[in-house]
């Protein structure tokens, strides 16, 4: 059994490293877009300035692309070195979409990323747009693969245990790629790369207009990143919300906690504010409670009731025990008993096999596990109030505040009095890095909240690390911190080296600085 | 769903597709890997580094997918296997990680700052991201013909019980040096075709003497197999159309057992010869046929990967402190829905990728020059 040090690691580790990824996944997702709607009004009217706004913003792309593959790697290489046992047991499934990934769109992304940069005077116009268009399109369905899978873990649906190989099957394709979570969670997250992209482009196009920098290049680059950008940021708020509705139904805990909902109230239940979550006292100090609103978001209804934490430990309570007859019955079949009542015993108990595993962390008999060891298990079932709530909260606020943003950039420009609001450009420039605080939050919610499992209700995380040792993971580790680190300053000093040069840096002889050292 | 073929035949086919995918990534992202290891040979200008660099910028990333693509195949189909060659392997992959990493930003940084400390240090690190990766999967592959020391406990959970340095052995270290030699001349067919001038009569060069040191290494690790290393022999298992666990069939060592297959199965023999006759031929024919010679480098690099394949086939990583334990086409794979699925999936879109990669590399053709690399500095890797 792994060591309490090896999965804390293992868990460091993998948070890291997925959230250090997904700080360049969300601009290869946006501005990819930005790039393709850039580029067809460079193919439909002709003018070369939305050439090279297509080619500088290319090359930023190019800076970002670039950290988002190396990360990516990662990614992958992960799953098979330090969450050896979550691939054997769910491999069956998961590993469905990560091939379909590869298979369908990191193939398509990748290789025709190169023929955007350097097939300019090899393709025709329209060639050249189908090129940045397909890279836009395998990133993105590269985002909708990995999401089926993540999606799978919240919710997962279309499969079976099976004792022969102990491990979960697949039994319904569809079921795993129409999975209710992973629809709403995909366009909310495309949705929040759009987002980050749109601020990324209007923060920089605004800093450039507040000190007259080819106002012409940059006008039009604000003007496509508004647009995009409040037509995302409203796709994120509505699909944040679809999200919150399918977790309502299919993720009870992660809500309870996102809500710090710790007694079932009466329906609809009131939406806290603010206030300090105590997981000791089970309760939520100085709470500032707005009424109705967690129960019409979550259950879209007046009269469905949210279930609150201390309810959801009564249930669990009894699935880890059910889980114990579970996993006892899995036994008498691993033992060599195939008859048809060992069979149907283990069929009826199941589905609760994976609240059995959670006593694996203090027994590894299970079935002889204490009172103690039961309740030990029970509270495991409900992560960290704290960090859920208020990253939520903070993650909303942030929403919010774009759509603000968004609106007023959107209206100013639409009413040509940009030159008076010099303030909506200050503001533009300084919310560049809302975005990305605002999607990490969304990620801890999503997946701090889906603790103690790897796999909902199947796998608990502390089963699903591999055998190794703790030196080897302190090793990669270490190395991720130290490369990482590195790569992240490299990346930061190229990204603010070619935003300062901006369209100079193309070499055309069109812009201002021109002849500055590239 | 369609079921074509039964639980059996469907293994062998998936053996055959991963097969395919790391035949595909050795021959395609091989001269990738290998233009990074002669990058300090045949630059020895910025401008010729850029003019090799480019020879391959616009299809490096794409190449890289196949190995990414086999990676997640292997989840998909032989998720034991992923699983227990990733963290048995731990360090040894934990490297290639690291020394993966300086490749796209490796290409994409270097020349984006004009320094000539800079673009140094960039090109070592393709330099170490070519050499690195290729070394560690020759060394993975020697271990494998071994057998490397693992088991399963009850709940299939994976346990390796040897050390990262007891993979450095004798033979898997030649193994190693195979695999650099091979994509060092692979790379180097490669760049001849598509540079011309120094950069190009160092290609020729570097071709022939990698080539040479490549064909003898491989020889001498074939006569290694032939003479000194156990192979490994299902002796007994449930019918290979059933799901089952690896610990329920029976595996014994067998003297010269890797050789097997290829008297079982004489066809096989193509693999090993290709390697020969393939590789020979483009040596002899680099002057005068330069794509003709690219094209059996091919066919050379691909024979290697399959006479490891075929010696090993049904294994695919026999374990040597338990062989009942040892992971085979039969036992490490996935359920036979999945299988099935991701079959379909195979069919459809890997004739897809083929064709436009092959479009791209179309679009791409011809040579780059140190003229072209200076009038097109700034949008030129």
């Amino acid at each position: 059994m792994p060591s309490v040090e090896v999965v804390d690691l293992s868990r460091l580790q993998f948070a890291v490293t997925a959230l250090y990824h997904f700080l360049f996944v969300p601009l290869t997702l946006g501005l990819s877009w930005i790039l393709v709607i850039m580029e067809s009004v460079y193919v439909m009217t002709g003018r070369e300035i939305y050439r090279d706004m297509t080619k500088f913003w290319g090359k930023l792309f190019g800076i970002n692309f670039a950290m988002g593959v190396t990360t990516g790697i990662t990614m992958e290489f992960q799953f098979g070195t330090n969450w050896a046992y979550f691939s054997h047991y769910v491999g069956d499934i998961f590993g469905a979409p990560l091939a379909l990934e590869g298979l369908m769109a990191f193939f398509l992304e990748s290789t025709f990323v190169g023929l955007f940069f350097f097939g300019w005077d090899r393709l025709g116009k329209v060639q050249h747009l189908m090129v940045t268009f397909l890279v836009a399109l395998g990133s993105n369905f590269s985002a909708l693969w990995i999401l089926i899978a993540n999606a799978w873990m919240q919710n997962p649906v279309g499969a079976e245990f099976n004792y022969e190989t102990m491990r979960m099957e697949l039994v319904s394709f569809a079921d795993l790629i129409f999975n209710p979570v992973a629809g709403p969670k995909f366009v909310h997250t495309l949705a929040a790369g759009y987002v980050a992209a749109s601020m990324f482009v209007l923060g920089i196009s605004s800093y450039y207009l507040l000190r007259l920098r080819d106002p012409s290049f940059a006008v039009r680059s604000f003007a496509v990143a508004a647009g995009f950008g409040l037509a995302s940021v409203l796709s994120v708020l509505v699909l944040g919300d679809e999200s919150g509705y399918t977790t309502g139904e299919v993720q009870k805990v992660k809500l309870a906690a996102i809500e710090a909902e710790w007694e079932t109230a009466k329906p609809p239940a009131s939406f806290t504010a603010f206030g300090f979550p105590d997981m000791k006292a089970e309760k939520t100090h100085y709470a500032i409670k707005i009424p109705w609103l967690t129960g019409l978001i979550a259950t879209r209804s007046v009269d469905t009731p949210v279930t609150g934490i201390k309810e959801l430990k009564q249930e669990h309570e009894v699935r880890i025990r059910n889980g114990m007859k579970a996993y006892a019955a899995l036994q008498r079949l691993k033992s060599g008993d195939r008859s048809a009542e060992a069979k149907a015993e283990f069929d009826r108990l199941k589905d609760d096999l994976g609240y059995g595993l959670l006593l694996k962390k203090y027994t590894t008999n299970v079935v002889d596990a204490t009172p103690e060891q039961i309740a030990a298990a029970v509270d495991d079932t409900i992560p960290n109030v704290a960090p859920i709530f208020w990253s939520f909260r903070l993650m909303v606020g942030i929403g919010l505040w774009l759509l603000f943003v968004f609106g007023a950039a959107f209206i100013i420009l639409a009413r040509r009095q940009l030159a008076t609001n010099r303030w909506i450009m200050k503001v533009a420039m300084w919310s560049i890095p809302l975005p990305w605080i605002a999607m990490e939050l969304g990620w801890i919610v999503a997946e701090y909240g889906r603790q103690p499992w790897t796999i909902s209700e199947v796998l608990p995380t502390h089963l699903s690390v591999s055998s190794v040792s703790l030196g080897q993971v302190m090793f990669s580790l270490g190395g991720f911190v130290v490369f990482y680190t590195a790569l992240l300053v490299v990346e930061i000093y190229l990204l603010q080296k070619y935003i300062r040069m901006g369209p100079s840096s193309l070499g055309t002889g069109r812009y201002q600085d021109e002849g500055a050292k590239s | 769903m369609i079921y074509v073929f039964d639980y059996a035949t469907l293994k062998v086919i998936w053996w055959a597709v991963v097969g395919l995918l790391i035949v595909g990534f050795a021959v395609l992202d091989g001269w990738d890997l290998g233009t990074g290891i002669l990058l300090p040979y045949v630059g020895r200008t910025d401008e010729e580094r850029r003019v090799a660099l480019n020879a391959v910028g616009p299809t490096w990333e794409g190449n890289q997918v196949w190995f990414i693509t086999a990676g997640g195949a292997t989840f998909a189909a032989w998720p034991l296997v992923y699983a227990t060659a990733f963290s048995g392997l731990y360090i040894a992959l934990i490297l290639v990680l690291f020394a993966l990493f300086l490749r796209p930003v490796g290409f994409d940084y270097r020349s984006k700052v004009h320094d000539a400390r800079w673009r140094n240090a960039w090109d070592w690190g393709i330099f170490i991201a070519g050499l690195v990766p290729t070394l560690v999967f020759g060394v993975a592959f020697g271990n494998l013909l071994l057998g490397v020391p693992f088991h399963f406990d009850g709940d299939q959970r994976s346990y390796y019980t040897g050390s990262f340095f007891a993979l450095l052995n004798p033979f898997a270290l030649l193994a190693g040096l195979v695999s650099v030699a091979m994509l060092t001349m692979h790379g180097a067919f490669y760049l001849q075709l598509r540079t011309d001038g120094a950069v190009h009569e160092r290609s020729v060069r570097a071709a022939r003497v990698a080539g040479l040191v490549f064909l003898a290494l491989f020889a001498a690790a074939g006569v290694w197999i032939a003479t000194g290393i156990d192979g490994y022999r299902i002796t007994g298992m449930p019918s290979a159309d059933s799901a089952f666990a690896p610990g329920l069939k029976t595996v014994e060592r067998v003297q010269t057992g890797w050789l097997a297959n290829y008297s079982k199965y004489r066809w096989t023999i193509a693999a090993p010869v290709a390697v020969f006759g393939a590789g020979l031929l483009a040596l002899a024919f680099v002057r005068r046929l330069p794509t003709t010679a690219l094209i059996l480098s091919c066919a050379s690099v691909a024979g290697v990967v399959l006479t490891a394949g075929f010696a090993l086939f049904p294994f695919i990583m026999p374990s040597s402190s338990q062989p009942a334990s040892s992971l085979t086409a039969w036992d490490a794979v996935s359920s036979y829905r999945t299988l099935q699925v991701m079959f379909w999936a195979v069919v459809i879109f890997l004739p897809i990728i083929i064709l436009y990669t092959s479009w791209v590399y179309r679009v791409m053709r011809g040579k780059i020059t140190t003229e072209h690399v200076r009038q097109n500095s700034h949008s030129l890797y």
